[in-house]
C-alpha cells in the first residue's frame, strides 16, 4: 500500500483530512473565541482573546490557502453511486460556499483591523507584524466590516451546521463511507 | 596651539558658572504651585512597526520647592489623575481608565515625590524619586530641565521613561512598548 498521503478516487489522503480537521477545529473555535470575547467585562482580558482571535484567524488564513492549493492538485474522490442526483449537484455547491466562508472570514477580519481608528498593530502570536490591508481608515468602514464580519460569522455557521448534519445523515442514516473517509484514508468506502 | 587656549577658556568659564547660577537659583529659591493651565503632562507608548500612541493627563496637582542653600535639598511633588487621561480617541480613553491600565475608580491618583535632586548642569538636574500607580511603588529618575524664570514663575521640561509592567499595566506588551516616554511642562507660580 503506497503513502496515502493524497487523494485517491475513491478515498482521501492524509493532506486533505489533516487540513480539513485542523480548519474545522481553528474555524469553529473562532466562532466561540469571537462571540466570548466582545462580551467580557475585563477589558484586559478582552484585549489578550482579541489579539488571539487575530492570530488565529492569520494562521486559519494560511491554512486556507495551502488547502485550496491542495485541492487544486488533488481532486476530491467521487461520491458513492449510492448519493442521489440532488445531493450529486448540492454537494460542490455547499463545498464551495465553505471555501468562500474560509476565505471570506479571515479577509473580512483582516479588512477590520486595517481600518479601524484603534490602529492596532497584528503581530500574530507575537512572532511577526502583519501589515493592513491597503484600505482607508474610518469609523464608517470599521462598522461596516465589523458587520460584515459578523454576518458572515452567524451565516459560516449556518453552513456549518448544515454540513456536519449531512455527515451525520451519510453515517447514520445512508450508512455510506463519506463521513469515515474524512476521518482516515484507510477506511474502505462502503459504496463502492 | 590658538584653540587649545580657546579651549581652556572655555573650561575656565564654565567653572566659573555655578558661582553665577548659585546666585540664579538663590533668586528661584521658593515654594511653587504647578499651574495646571500653562502645564502639561504628556506621554507617549510606542508600537510595533512604528509610531505610537500618545496621550496626555488633563488633571494633575503638584508643587515645587527649591533650597536656596542646598540644592539636592529641593523637592518636586506631583499627582496626576489618570481618570483625566485623553489619547483622542474615545475607546483607548476608556480602555486606559478601566482595570485593564489605570484603574481610575480604585485607583484615582498616580503620585510622584522626589527624594533627592542632583544638579546636573547650570540648567539641568536628575530628579529622583517614587512612583506610586495602582497601589505599586517604585523609584523612577526624571529630567528637568529649567525653561524660564520671570516674575515669580519658574518653568521646567521634564522627561523620563518609566516601566508600566512594574505598575500591572503591562497589558498589550510587545505590541506596545513596555516604555513609556513622559513629556512634560511643568510651570510653577510662587505661592
Amino acid at each position: 500500500m503506497h503513502a496515502s498521503i493524497t487523494n485517491s478516487t475513491t478515498r482521501y489522503g492524509w493532506g486533505a483530512i489533516i487540513l480539513h480537521w485542523l480548519i474545522a477545529l481553528i474555524f469553529i473555535g473562532q466562532f466561540g473565541l469571537g462571540f466570548i470575547m466582545v462580551r467580557l467585562t475585563s477589558q484586559r482580558t478582552a484585549f489578550e482573546l482579541i489579539q488571539l482571535h487575530k492570530s488565529l484567524g492569520f494562521l486559519l488564513l494560511g491554512l486556507v490557502i495551502l488547502r485550496i492549493a491542495w485541492r487544486f492538485g488533488n481532486a476530491a474522490p467521487a461520491l458513492p453511486r449510492s448519493v442521489g442526483t440532488l445531493e450529486r449537484r448540492a454537494a460542490p455547491l455547499a463545498h464551495l460556499a465553505l471555501y468562500a466562508f474560509q476565505l471570506a472570514l479571515p479577509l473580512s477580519g483582516w479588512a477590520l483591523v486595517s481600518v479601524s481608528m484603534l490602529e492596532i498593530p497584528s503581530l500574530p502570536f507575537n512572532l511577526f507584524l502583519m501589515p493592513n490591508l491597503p484600505l482607508a481608515e474610518s469609523d464608517a468602514a470599521e462598522n461596516f466590516w465589523a458587520s460584515a464580519h459578523w454576518y458572515l460569522a452567524y451565516a459560516g455557521m449556518a453552513l456549518v451546521v448544515l454540513h456536519v448534519a449531512a455527515a451525520l445523515r451519510h453515517h447514520f442514516q445512508l450508512r455510506d463511507g463519506v463521513l469515515t473517509r474524512m476521518i482516515t484514508p484507510s477506511s474502505e468506502d462502503s459504496a463502492e | 596651539m590658538y584653540t587649545r587656549i580657546l579651549g581652556f577658556a572655555a573650561v575656565a568659564v564654565c567653572l566659573a558658572m555655578p558661582a553665577s547660577a548659585a546666585i540664579a537659583l538663590g533668586d528661584a529659591a521658593g515654594s511653587y504651585a504647578i499651574s495646571p493651565a500653562n502645564s502639561s503632562i504628556r506621554f507617549s507608548i510606542g508600537k510595533v512597526g512604528g509610531g505610537g500612541l500618545d496621550g496626555a493627563f488633563g488633571r494633575f496637582k503638584g508643587s515645587i520647592r527649591i533650597d536656596n542653600s542646598d540644592v539636592a535639598r529641593s523637592q518636586v511633588n506631583f499627582t496626576i489623575f489618570p481618570e483625566s487621561v485623553g489619547t483622542g480617541q474615545g475607546r483607548i480613553d476608556a480602555f486606559l481608565r478601566s482595570d485593564a491600565v489605570f484603574d481610575a475608580a480604585d485607583s484615582p491618583e498616580i503620585q510622584f515625590r522626589s527624594t533627592s535632586v542632583t544638579r546636573t548642569s547650570d540648567t539641568t538636574a536628575l530628579v529622583s524619586g517614587r512612583l506610586t500607580a495602582r497601589g505599586k511603588t517604585f523609584p523612577e529618575k526624571f529630567t528637568a530641565e529649567l525653561g524660564g524664570l520671570k516674575a515669580g514663575t519658574i518653568k521646567f521640561h521634564v522627561t523620563g521613561q518609566v516601566l508600566r509592567s512594574r505598575y500591572g499595566m503591562d497589558v498589550g506588551t510587545p505590541i506596545y512598548s513596555n516604555i513609556v516616554d513622559f513629556d512634560m511642562t511643568l510651570t510653577g507660580k510662587r505661592g
